[in-house]
């Protein structure tokens, strides 16, 4: 039987080799994704053969924002309900880099201890992910302009969700307010179809890439004739809490999240979360489900507070208009020092055009304290024709740091920043406080 | 108003100058809000009064525009403008033969043509007004790009389009790409130039990192309506070293 033979050798020589690969990155400091890389190239089929073992299945978590934060809910939800998750938290949200955290947990005979796999992926690689695994379940969560230049068009990247939903065996989860997303129920015909929706006294608060203050992407397709029945709304959103309707009840409970976009995502995740736990994995209760869910913290740089000199600083990530614009209404700038972080490489996006869709109006009062980048100053420019006041622009990205710590010694701190600056900044950070570790 | 009447009425604006945006609502992406800011902004600086109106489908089309500035949209953007469009090109053209200032990017560039052909052989009729045909394609031109004109100095954008823009001889390109694709894959030319519009694939968006072609279109629209341009004193230090950072980004 020499393919067997051949097959055997490759999971004992390929596993092995990947798991070292990923200690000698995890020394060096850095990219997540190469022990994958390493696996994908000797082991194609590595990570099918391991993840279809998974008694029930794989849930894949897609959309332009909010799939880490919304991710790590949903493996909380989960593993409230005794579920042992297998996810790839280390935010490398694409195929090579669910292959790394893999690598991090099967044995050496490539056996991963799990009963699900909740995985965060990018729009485009999920696309080639489902094609080699289809999923049992998917979240799709929003079609925002997001990357642009990396696939083309807000109507392309529809088009990826829906593919995904297509190659998903069970059920699809979709976000009924977005127009793009809900629209992708037409085109489905095997799949259980479930909705987390929002209060129309919500809709308001929540901007959509098509309500942008004259700048939508495309004319949004016509909302659904009928709004259909939602499995989880979000009704209410307080300061620290936040109110949801299901199973013909509405509940209220306390959120350390915070962002009514991170709210909205609980209601995905509880979607999702209790449609695994109707599909069999799970029975649920409905108390630890509401109580993991009020604990959930944000992903790493999602609105995450960290203390630096016993003051509170908070990273804000920001990628797209959309989330931007989120960002500066979710948190306030009154009483804060503020910093703004935006680098053009290859992760953030190299075109620069997106601030151009940002109203910075909400700054003007305090104005922003530091700014700092590679495009540091596109950033000034941009704030200049706000009427911003800026204080520092300092392009090389630690020097501003330490500047703006030692300046705004006094107050409390927020960042907004790209993905590239703000793992940046973690690293600056980890050399003065506490930062979560993110391999 | 003009000048004199402006300073009559007690305040010290030189004008109002009258900026209208076409179809912000269907062909509006990649920061196109932008270069109406930027305009908005430095009509104000130069000491005009600015006027920023929106002109969408269906709309009645406004009077006395100064200045116009239209965007890029997707392919679903261009169908809901294109009827429109059409039954507006007499106007357009009046206003573009009459030496009006115009900005068009991407979408509205192509659209300005003569027609845009698309991959599957459809035939998108353009309102004529620039001499150039786009031809769709596979190919998708994206990344920062540096064009050098003679009358703009070095222009700095991003480009991010598949429509592929050969020039006849009644336009003149903007310039030569010294980075990036620009028109077309062949003949390293990027944007149109014809009367007093300015035509272009680059967003950025164009006119916060290029003030000379901002300032081009206001002194164009000041000296149309009023017969001479008295420019203020914009402080230019962040596009300068905005200019200086992006130049030396990769494509």
């Amino acid at each position: 039987m020499p393919l067997l033979g051949y097959i055997q050798n490759m999971v004992f020589f390929s596993v092995p080799l990947g798991k070292l690969v990923r200690r000698v990155s995890r020394l060096r400091g850095g990219g997540s994704a190469l022990p994958g890389l390493v696996v994908e190239k000797i082991d194609p089929g590595f990570m099918r053969r391991t993840l279809t073992t998974l008694p029930h299945g794989v849930a894949v978590v897609s959309g332009t924002n909010g799939k880490t934060t919304t991710t790590k809910m949903v493996v909380e939800l989960l593993e409230s309900q005794g579920l042992k998750v297998f996810t790839n938290r280390t935010g490398s949200n694409f195929t090579r880099g669910v292959a790394a955290a893999l690598l991090g947990e099967v044995d050496l005979r490539g056996r991963l201890d799990a009963d699900i796999a909740v995985l965060e992926l990018d729009e485009a690689h999920a696309v080639h992910f489902v094609n080699s695994v289809p999923p049992r379940y998917c979240l799709l969560l929003n079609v925002l302009r997001d990357q642009l230049d990396r696939f083309g068009e807000i109507d392309k990247t529809a088009q990826l969700l829906q593919h995904i939903a297509a190659k998903t065996t069970g059920t699809v989860v979709l976000n009924r307010e977005d127009p793009r997303v809900a629209r992708i129920a037409d085109t489905l015909t095997g799949q259980e179809v479930k909705y987390f929706g929002l209060d129309d006294s919500l809709l308001g608060t929540f901007p959509n890439d098509d309500d942008m203050r004259a700048a939508p992407g495309s004319p949004a397709p016509a909302g659904l004739p009928e709004k259909p029945a939602a499995d989880v709304v979000l009704r209410k959103v307080g300061a620290d809490s936040a109110e949801f309707e299901y199973d013909g009840g509405t509940v209220t409970t306390a959120m350390k999240l915070r962002g009514v976009y991170n709210i909205f995502n609980a209601a995905a995740a509880l979607t999702l979360a209790r449609s695994i736990c109707g599909g069999g994995a799970a029975a649920a209760d409905h108390a630890t489900l509401l109580e993991a869910l009020s604990k959930v913290a944000p992903a790493f740089g999602r609105g995450e507070s960290l203390t630096v000199d016993g003051r509170p600083l908070d990273l804000v990530l920001v990628k797209n208009p959309s989330g931007f614009r989120l960002g500066l209404k979710s948190f306030p700038a009154e009483g804060y020092a503020t910093m703004i972080a935006i680098n053009d490489n290859y992760a953030d996006g190299r075109d620069m055009s997106w601030l151009w869709d940002v109203e910075f109006d909400s700054l003007r009062e305090g104005g922003v304290d530091v700014l700092t980048g590679s495009r540091a100053y596109d950033m000034a420019l941009r704030l200049q024709y706000d009427d911003v006041r800026v204080g520092a622009v300092q392009t090389d990205i630690s020097a501003a740091l330490a500047a703006f710590i030692r300046e705004g010694r006094d107050k409390p701190k927020r960042i907004f920043c790209t993905y590239t600056a703000m793992l940046a900044i973690r690293r600056e950070l980890a050399k003065i406080t506490t930062v979560e570790v993110v391999s | 108003m003009n000048p004199a009447e402006a300073a009559a009425a007690g305040g010290q604006s030189k004008g109002i100058l009258r900026v209208v945006q076409l179809y912000p609502r269907d062909m509006n992406i990649y920061g196109d809000w932008g270069n109406a800011l930027v305009l908005k902004r430095r009509i104000d600086w130069h000491g005009y009064t600015p006027e920023l109106l929106e002109y969408n489908v269906g709309d009645p089309f406004p009077e006395d525009v100064d200045i116009i500035v239209g965007g890029g949209g997707q392919d679903s953007g261009q169908l809901v403008i294109q009827d429109d469009l059409q039954a507006r090109a007499g106007q357009l053209k009046e206003l573009a033969e009459d030496g009006a200032p115009m900005l068009v990017i991407c979408g509205l560039y192509q659209l300005f043509g003569r027609y845009f052909k698309t991959r599957t052989g459809a035939v998108i009729p353009g309102i004529g007004i620039l001499d150039v045909e786009t031809h769709g394609s596979d190919e998708r031109l994206i990344g920062n790009v540096k064009v050098s004109t003679t009358e703009f100095g070095e222009v700095l954008g991003y480009e991010n389009h598949s429509g592929q823009t050969t020039l006849g001889s009644g336009v003149r390109p903007l310039g030569t790409v010294a980075k990036g694709t620009g028109n077309n894959s062949n003949d390293g030319h990027e944007g149109a130039r014809y009367r007093n519009i300015v035509a272009s694939y680059l967003h950025g968006s164009l006119l916060p990192k290029n003030p000379a072609i901002a300032d081009f279109l206001i002194r164009t629209a000041a000296e149309r309506k009023f017969g001479s341009f008295s420019p203020g004193n914009p402080d230019d230090t962040y596009a300068v070293l905005a200019r200086e950072h992006a130049a030396r980004r990769p494509r």
